[in-house]
């Protein structure tokens, strides 16, 4: 899969900034979100869900619940499928308790009655006699001899014997001596930091509505990132065949990779097996926070050496994450992202998945990767202060590069890292004038990106407009991109094209919109189907111009004579073949299906300045600056948008979003009151820069930009304020409290 | 749940001495309605207080103003005469909730919902406010720190409500501030609040008093740390005087909003820093 001519092409489409498609419909209220389906006879649906964080179920009584008024039916884990392994088995675990409770929200039994207060009101009917358990919400104390053991024999046989339970994975990597990396080093700074969970934050809560009839046939709208996960996973856990079962995303009302999985979907689905009606499940927001996934919390501590001139010579980490009473903790993501951005001869990044009485994490932007970054830019940042350094001069010095050898394995392609680092460097916010109690913080981030499995339809309409139908939730602004890329490869206006995320019936097999994949995968395939459609258009004027098809080829848009020998005909446009495709073969319809390989690696480089209160405590972000390299933006306006996103949500996570546990081991708020993603008078307007080093892997050079983008807030965050408090932070999230506390000690140990 | 939308003052007052079960009056319902949709409160009647003739108004009386019940943030901030008079009481009541909620939020109903942390609540009684209460033996005033008896708790009884807040006359060289601390910069709930109303000639403040809220189950007068600034200049030496008084006054709790550690020193901060300002709009008042 070569680039193909990204570096010279001159675009028409991509790279120009169209109205969105799916804007009207949304500013109208128009478009319909997960909780907008209705279905004749619809049930509604409600969970009741554990107070505890862990106990044992001793009793479980459904019996007065069935009898309440308007009840239709009533499930349990019995209702369920048996036999699931792996992740399937976890997630059956997850959306129905099985005799003991693992955390506070963690669902016993649901109803399906004729109205929502009906369903609610009947929860209050089952009774569940618990045996409250010893529980454990810190990952370092989970790891802790005598911790309550969440669920013994978990742990798989990469973990020491000698290690609790309660760590089921461990991972590690890395190259070179550590320590003889750390004997060349002036200075050598070892720190530890903490991390704690955060949610995605989406505004839309889970919905769906679900219908499956006893003979196994069903269908479901949903608001998912991948229907087709979903439909699989469903299938498993309700014991039906996988293509019975029709699934329909809804419009999304964010996800962050936290809509990656099923909570709610295969609950609905046994309802209305049971109650043979259709039934709607609407999550509260309460709901959300407890029961569905926030990011792992961490604790961690790094190392690192550096000679007086900056460099780095080596650079140690151990991770540990917990990822709530379940395995899946994206701990080797923060092993491997860790050191990345650094071309580094002696690198040891060790890494724990430790389970906790906490909700089950779910993926969110770039999972596992933003503490990394926060805990080695931190000590970065330090060592440059103590040894007098530029930040930006040290990690030039330092930076990754096309060639280096990641710790955890292969050479980086062509990367964008160093290019993000003097764009930051030569921009007027890195050399803007500081007023007190101001300081400013410096860093980096990296990404993997991912590919995965994509199918991609266009199909010509005989007014030779186009419909192109994806497999890949529109999180981000895909739908516009998609359009902008088929209007490009096919030589036609983007208003010709329009793009529809197609149901699980109508296309092959697609992994879920994460891994910042959509733009790149979705991207690739329709430029593939785009070409594979040309292939046949230019076939359909060879044969009206009764020649060959090599001597036809295909220009802004129209089918033309290769050249003179080819013959002499007016070229046939797009629209003019798609009006006679009737008659000359038939419809006309480009595909692709494939699992590509080449989602280039993403780098970026943060700018932030931050105010810091000293009486209080108090923080605001002054000023911040996003540097990235998107490889090719396809709409740049969506691109400074995901920019703008990602540090949003790490303005948040830095200072002040917080899940809170009391010593009941129940979240304390569970609500947007007291759980506090950043409102719009907390942000400055967010500066972007794009940069473009063009991905060999995609054939207009895009790289995945959505998750890249929160890496390096909470590092560059983190310096700013440590900077402008004058005392280091180590620990997220940096609220007034424990900003006014860390000045205290600075200045008890001062004095 | 029985809604009740009367339209006097003692129809509301007969029906709700009557009713058996829980009671709630719904004046703007940012409060209740919340309770009621989030399963927090089950009431039996809901007595709708808006369709009460003078609930709405904003009337001068006695050199003071007189605002009713069922009067909105957004009317009362927009009231140039209140705004003058009081502007430490119109910004703690501004600072609730967001645009949307200003158009509902009413003074009446930041008091009778009790929370430790009301913004309104300190400056009104930093103003020495009263309200008139309506109940079944008349009306009675009562000075609005006599309200609010606990976390959600108050000393209205069965059948009782308030109908007007009374701020009274503000005089020469009166100003007061309210300042509230939040990690946010809005949509939030205070972690420590404390309003500040003064009175100088020249210079020297003749009359102080200082509400701390979020520090205590109600809010808190601290007599001790007007007496820091009565009769100074508000120099540095009584500001600071006057903030170690809040510090001392505080008996908060520890929670996921603050500790009391960060609350009982960020009150003495914002003490000071709320006596500065209602110190600067008392001497514009003076030299007008």
């Amino acid at each position: 899969m070569a680039l193909d001519d990204a570096a010279t092409r001159e675009f028409k489409v991509v790279g120009t900034r169209p109205v969105r498609p799916d804007g009207v419909d949304k500013v109208t209220g128009r478009a319909r979100f997960g909780a907008d389906a209705y279905a004749p006879g619809m049930l509604h649906g409600a969970i009741l869900r554990s107070p505890h964080a862990h106990a044992r179920i001793l009793r479980l009584d459904t019996a007065a619940a069935k009898a309440a008024p308007g009840v239709k039916a009533v499930v349990t884990r019995k209702d369920f499928a048996e036999g699931q392994t792996g992740e399937n088995w976890n997630v059956l675990e997850n959306i129905m308790a099985d005799g003991k409770v693992l955390y506070d929200g963690h669902a016993v039994a649901a109803v399906a009655a004729t109205s929502v207060f009906a369903a609610r009101d009947a929860l209050k009917r089952i009774v569940v006699d618990y045996e409250i358990l010893p529980h454990v919400t810190d990952v370092d104390e989970a790891m802790t001899a005598g911790a309550p053991v969440i669920r013994g024999g978990t742990a798989d046989n990469s973990v020491p014997d000698s290690m609790h339970p309660n760590v089921v994975r461990f991972h590690e990597n890395g190259h070179g001596d550590v320590a003889a990396g750390f004997a060349e080093a002036d200075l050598v700074l070892e720190e530890s930091f903490r991390t704690e969970a955060t949610h995605q934050g989406y505004i839309e809560p889970h919905a769906c509505l679900a219908q499956l009839g006893p003979d196994g046939k069903g269908e479901l709208w949903c608001c998912t990132q991948g229907h087709f996960v979903a439909a699989k996973t469903c299938a498993s856990l309700l014991g039906i065949d996988a293509s019975q079962l029709r699934v329909t995303a809804s419009e999304i009302g964010g996800g962050f990779g936290g809509k990656t999985t099923v909570f709610i979907e295969p609950v609905a689905l046994a309802l209305s097996r049971k109650a043979n009606r259709p039934v709607k499940i609407v999550m509260d927001r309460t709901e959300v926070f407890r029961a569905t996934g926030p990011t792992s919390s961490a604790s961690m501590d790094v190392k690192i050496g550096m000679t007086r001139d900056g460099r780095i010579t080596a650079g140690e980490g151990s991770f540990r994450l917990q990822g709530g009473a379940f395995p899946g903790a994206p701990m080797e993501f923060t092993a491997m992202c860790a050191f990345a951005p650094y071309n580094l001869d002696n690198i040891r990044a060790s890494a724990w998945d430790v389970m906790c009485n906490r909700p089950k994490q779910a993926a969110y932007r770039a999972p596992g990767s933003p503490m990394a970054a926060f805990a080695v830019e931190s000590v970065i940042d330090e060592l440059c202060n103590r040894l007098g350094l530029d930040p930006i001069e040290v990690r030039l010095k330092n930076a990754s590069r096309e060639g280096t050898r990641a710790a955890f394995g292969p050479r980086f392609q062509r990367i964008g890292l160093v290019e993000t680092l003097e764009a930051a460097q030569a921009h007027p916010h890195y050399t803007a004038p500081l007023g007190p109690n101001q300081g400013r913080g410096v860093s980096c981030g990296f990404w993997f990106n991912h590919a995965g499995e994509t199918a991609v339809s266009l199909a010509l309409a005989e007014d030779g407009t186009v419909s192109l139908s994806v497999g890949t939730p529109d999180i981000g602004g895909s739908r516009a991109s998609m359009c902008q890329m088929a209007a490009e490869a096919l030589g036609i206006s983007y208003d010709k094209v329009r793009t529809t995320v197609a149901d699980t019936a109508t296309l092959g097999y697609n992994d879920v919109s994460h891994g910042s994949r959509v733009t790149y995968a979705s991207g690739l395939a329709t430029i593939r189907a785009a070409e594979d459609t040309i292939e046949k258009l230019c076939a359909r004027a060879a044969a009206q111009w009764g020649i060959d098809r090599e001597a036809v080829v295909w220009e802004d848009g129209c089918a033309r004579p290769s050249g003179p020998n080819a013959g002499d005909f007016e070229p046939l446009s797009l629209a003019k073949i798609a009006s006679r495709m009737g008659r000359t073969g038939g419809p006309i319809v480009g595909h692709y299906e494939a699992t590509p390989e080449g989602a280039g690696v993403s780098f970026a480089t943060h700018l932030v300045d931050a105010a810091v209160d000293p009486e209080t405590g108090a923080t605001k972000v002054i000023r911040y600056t996003v540097v990235q390299d998107a490889g090719k933006a396809i709409h740049p306006s969506y691109v400074e948008g995901q920019y703008q996103g990602g540090a949003a949500q790490g303005i948040g996570w830095a200072l002040n979003e917080e899940y809170v546990y009391g010593e009941d081991g129940r979240l304390q708020n569970p609500g947007f009151l007291d759980y506090r993603i950043p409102v719009a008078s907390d942000l400055p307007m967010i500066d972007t820069v794009i940069v473009e080093v063009p991905n060999p892997g995609h054939p207009y050079g895009v790289r995945g930009v959505g998750e890249t983008s929160i890496c390096p807030p909470l590092a560059a965050i983190a310096n700013a304020v440590s900077n402008a408090a004058g005392v280091r932070l180590r620990e997220l999230p940096m609220s007034p409290p424990r900003i006014l506390a860390a000045l205290d000690a600075a200045q008890t140990d001062s004095g | 749940m029985e809604y009740f939308a009367p339209a006097t003052v003692g129809e509301a007052v007969a029906r709700a001495e009557t009713e058996p079960g829980l009671v709630r009056f719904l004046a703007g319902g940012t409060d209740v309605l919340v309770q009621l949709r989030s399963g927090f409160v089950e009431p039996d009647l809901v007595v709708d207080i808006k369709r009460i003739p003078g609930m709405r108004a904003i009337t001068a009386e006695n050199g003071g103003w007189r605002i009713g019940a069922a009067v909105s943030g957004a009317e009362l901030c927009r009231h140039s005469g209140v705004c003058a008079d009081w502007p430490g009481v119109v910004e703690a009541l501004e600072l609730i909730g967001s645009t949307q909620i200003q158009g509902r939020a009413t003074l009446v109903g930041n008091l009778c919902n009790a929370s430790p942390a009301a913004d309104s609540v300190p400056a009104m009684i930093a103003a020495q406010a009263m309200v008139a209460v309506a109940g079944p033996e008349g009306t009675r005033d009562v000075p609005v720190a006599g309200i609010p008896t606990g976390p959600g708790q108050t000393s209205l009884g069965s059948g009782e409500f308030i109908t007007s807040v009374f701020l009274p006359a503000r005089g020469d060289g009166g100003g007061d501030a309210y300042l509230r601390f939040i990690p946010r910069t809005e949509m939030d709930i205070a972690v420590v609040g404390c309003a500040v109303s003064l009175r100088v000639d020249g210079e020297t403040v003749v009359d102080a008093r200082i509400c701390l809220g979020a520090v205590a189950p109600t809010a808190l007068v601290v007599d001790d740390a007007a007496r820091a600034i009565v009769g100074t200049r508000l120099d540095e030496a009584a500001l600071s005087d006057l903030g170690a008084a809040c510090s001392a006054a505080c008996r908060p709790i520890d929670d996921k909003r603050g500790t009391v550690a960060f609350r009982t020193r960020v009150a003495g901060v914002l003490g000071r820093r709320a006596a500065a300002i209602a110190h600067d709009r008392a001497r514009a008042r003076t030299s007008e």
